[in-house]
């Protein structure tokens, strides 16, 4: 009997690990064929570990494919999204949430039918009005949209996540003189620590990785993100392996990292942007 | 305490900003959208007003249907092969006693990554010359089965929708993973004190506990699979011969490509209120279910 269960946990086992194999595998293929160029490749190595590591692929792939200037982009907009999503979105939620006025409730539910429209949907009116006003091929051409798409969720999560915040911290605040700002940036933004790193995990993915905004609203080399830099790239290297490799490497390393180390809070937070969303 | 809390000026400054970018960026482009839609128009000059004649001709419009049941199909993919997967998975995740960690972080890994490093990847998994898939295939001695899977119509589309599938199991197991865990240990107790094996657990308690969740992924999955574009842009561009195209390929390509502005937001306007039947299409569903329980 015991063997008997021995057996089967191990078969299932067997069968969770092959699993995890072909949902990390391509990845460590592509880490593979980021270091190999194409002799030999297409010499007939393609699954295997390369021969010569030629790590020289990053260096072309950041100096001569811009793929360094595209990094640079992603980090910046992504960080600016982040940030100002953090700032309007918890401020909204505050008021939303603790303060007292009519409509509150009105604006909480405009705020969450956001969530449901999809960014197909506003495309080219937006495009048209970039254009307009001069904001195709800036930077907030994708700060302000990832901003404005971002936020429901990220109202959404701050206020659920101050509901269970008890009102007592606030009120010795206001006996001892502290005004509404007071209130909210010395006493309710530490205790919403937590939240605050769920809606930036969950900004920064959507919004490192987002591409339709990206390639409809950016053309020029200086401002292009890096999923629209590496569609670019791609174009002009199209049989040059191993320097797109090093791109989509140089394009997944930072969320990976950010993955590894927070494993659990980067779940927490996309399975927490799913029940809402 | 409560002057404070009604202070006007603050919650102006509070509010006002998310929502004024809200209505600008989010809620009036939608009504632009709706108004171009009702537009002969190619972006330059001013268009014509035609009244719903760009949706009439969608109605006839075969390349339009052809991209539709496209989409549905991947709907059905997504509904009736990932989600199951996903569902198995999560269960029996959730009742493996070592590993249970490992699992979960690894199966997840695909869903942090952008469409555009998967799209490119997985080209180059399907490369009919140098790709892995064909590698693999030699290596076993399946020679005969070795082909250019993007590049042929008969297999191009199947081929681009694994990709998504394989992104997102995870990601839905997790939910669910989520889902089992906070049912309570007594149920299960309980059941395998009454004499249930495993499976029997699976189908009489699990799943009938988990259908908030289900409902949350089955409509996740139905409208992430309406709404597809990164990863079906980057593999094929819609291609061969439109084998691969989805609405959302259609209208970016008449809008930015052939510049048809008006017939190309009646598109987005399709894709919108198809969105939105089929969301309340299932709530509807979900809430039958409930009712004969």
């Amino acid at each position: 009997m015991r063997t008997m269960k021995h057996i089967k946990s191990g078969a299932l086992h067997i069968c969770l690990l092959a699993i995890a194999v072909i949902q990390v595998f391509p990845l460590f293929w592509l880490l593979g064929f980021s270091l190999k160029d194409n002799n030999e490749i297409f010499g007939g190595n393609i699954a295997g570990l390369p021969q010569n590591w030629r790590f020289s692929n990053y260096a072309s792939a950041f100096n001569q494919a811009n793929v360094l200037q595209y990094l640079l982009n992603s980090i910046l907009v992504t960080a600016a999204t982040i940030l100002i999503t953090i700032v309007l979105a918890a401020t909204a939620a505050y008021a939303i949430q603790r303060m007292i006025w009519k409509g509150r409730n009105i604006a909480m539910k405009g705020i969450l039918v956001g969530m449901m429209v999809p960014i197909h949907a506003v495309l080219l009116p937006l495009f048209i009005v970039l254009s307009k006003i001069k904001l195709l091929n800036t930077y907030w051409a994708l700060i302000i949209p990832y901003v404005a798409f971002g936020l429901p969720l990220a109202v959404y999560l701050f206020s659920s996540f101050m509901v269970s915040i008890p009102r007592e911290m606030e009120e010795a605040a206001a006996i001892d003189g502290c005004n509404i700002y007071k209130l909210f940036f010395r006493v309710m933004l530490p205790l919403i620590r937590p939240a605050i790193a769920t809606v930036s995990i969950f900004t920064f993915i959507s919004s490192w990785n987002e591409l339709m905004f990206a390639v409809t609203f950016i053309n020029k080399q200086e401002y292009k993100t890096l999923t629209v830099g590496i569609m670019s790239m791609v174009g002009a290297y199209t049989t040059k392996w191993g320097e797109i490799g090093a791109g989509l490497m140089i394009a997944t390393v930072p969320t990976v990292a950010i993955y590894l180390l927070l494993s659990d809070q980067v779940q927490n937070s996309l399975v927490a942007g799913a029940v809402k969303g | 305490m409560k002057k404070i809390l009604s202070n006007k000026k603050a919650i102006t400054l509070f509010v006002c900003p998310t929502i004024l970018i809200m209505l600008v960026i989010v809620v009036v482009p939608i009504f632009i959208s709706a108004y171009y839609s009702m537009l002969d128009w190619d972006g330059l000059g001013k268009g014509t007003f035609v009244g719903l004649r760009n949706y009439m001709e969608l109605a006839g419009d075969e390349r339009f249907v052809n991209s539709i049941k496209n989409s549905l199909l991947y709907v059905f993919f997504s509904l009736f092969i990932q989600l199951p997967i996903s569902l198995l998975l999560a269960i029996v995740v959730a009742n493996v006693k070592r590993g249970e960690k490992f699992y979960r972080t690894t199966y997840f890994i695909p869903v942090i990554i952008s469409g555009v490093v998967i799209g490119q990847l997985w080209q180059k998994i399907y490369n009919g010359d140098y790709g892995l898939l064909n590698a693999l295939l030699g290596s076993l001695h399946l020679e005969h089965l070795q082909q250019d899977w993007l590049g042929q119509e008969s297999t191009a589309l199947i081929a681009a929708f694994i990709p998504n599938l394989w992104q997102y199991v995870g990601y839905h197991m997790l939910i669910m993973y989520a889902g089992i865990k906070s049912i309570s240990p007594e149920i299960y107790e309980a059941a395998t004190i009454d004499g249930a094996n495993s499976r029997q657990i699976a189908f009489k308690v699990t799943i009938p506990l988990l259908k908030p969740v289900l409902e949350v992924c089955v409509t996740f999955s139905l409208i992430g699979a309406l709404k597809i574009f990164d990863l079906i842009y980057v593999l094929t561009g819609g291609g061969p011969f439109f084998t691969t195209e989805v609405p959302t390929i259609y209208m970016y390509k008449t809008i930015f490509d052939s510049f048809h502005y008006g017939y190309g937001s009646a598109i987005s306007i399709f894709i919108i209120l198809e969105c939105f039947v089929f969301t309340m299409l299932l709530k509807l569903f979900f809430r039958n279910k409930e009712e004969q329980v």
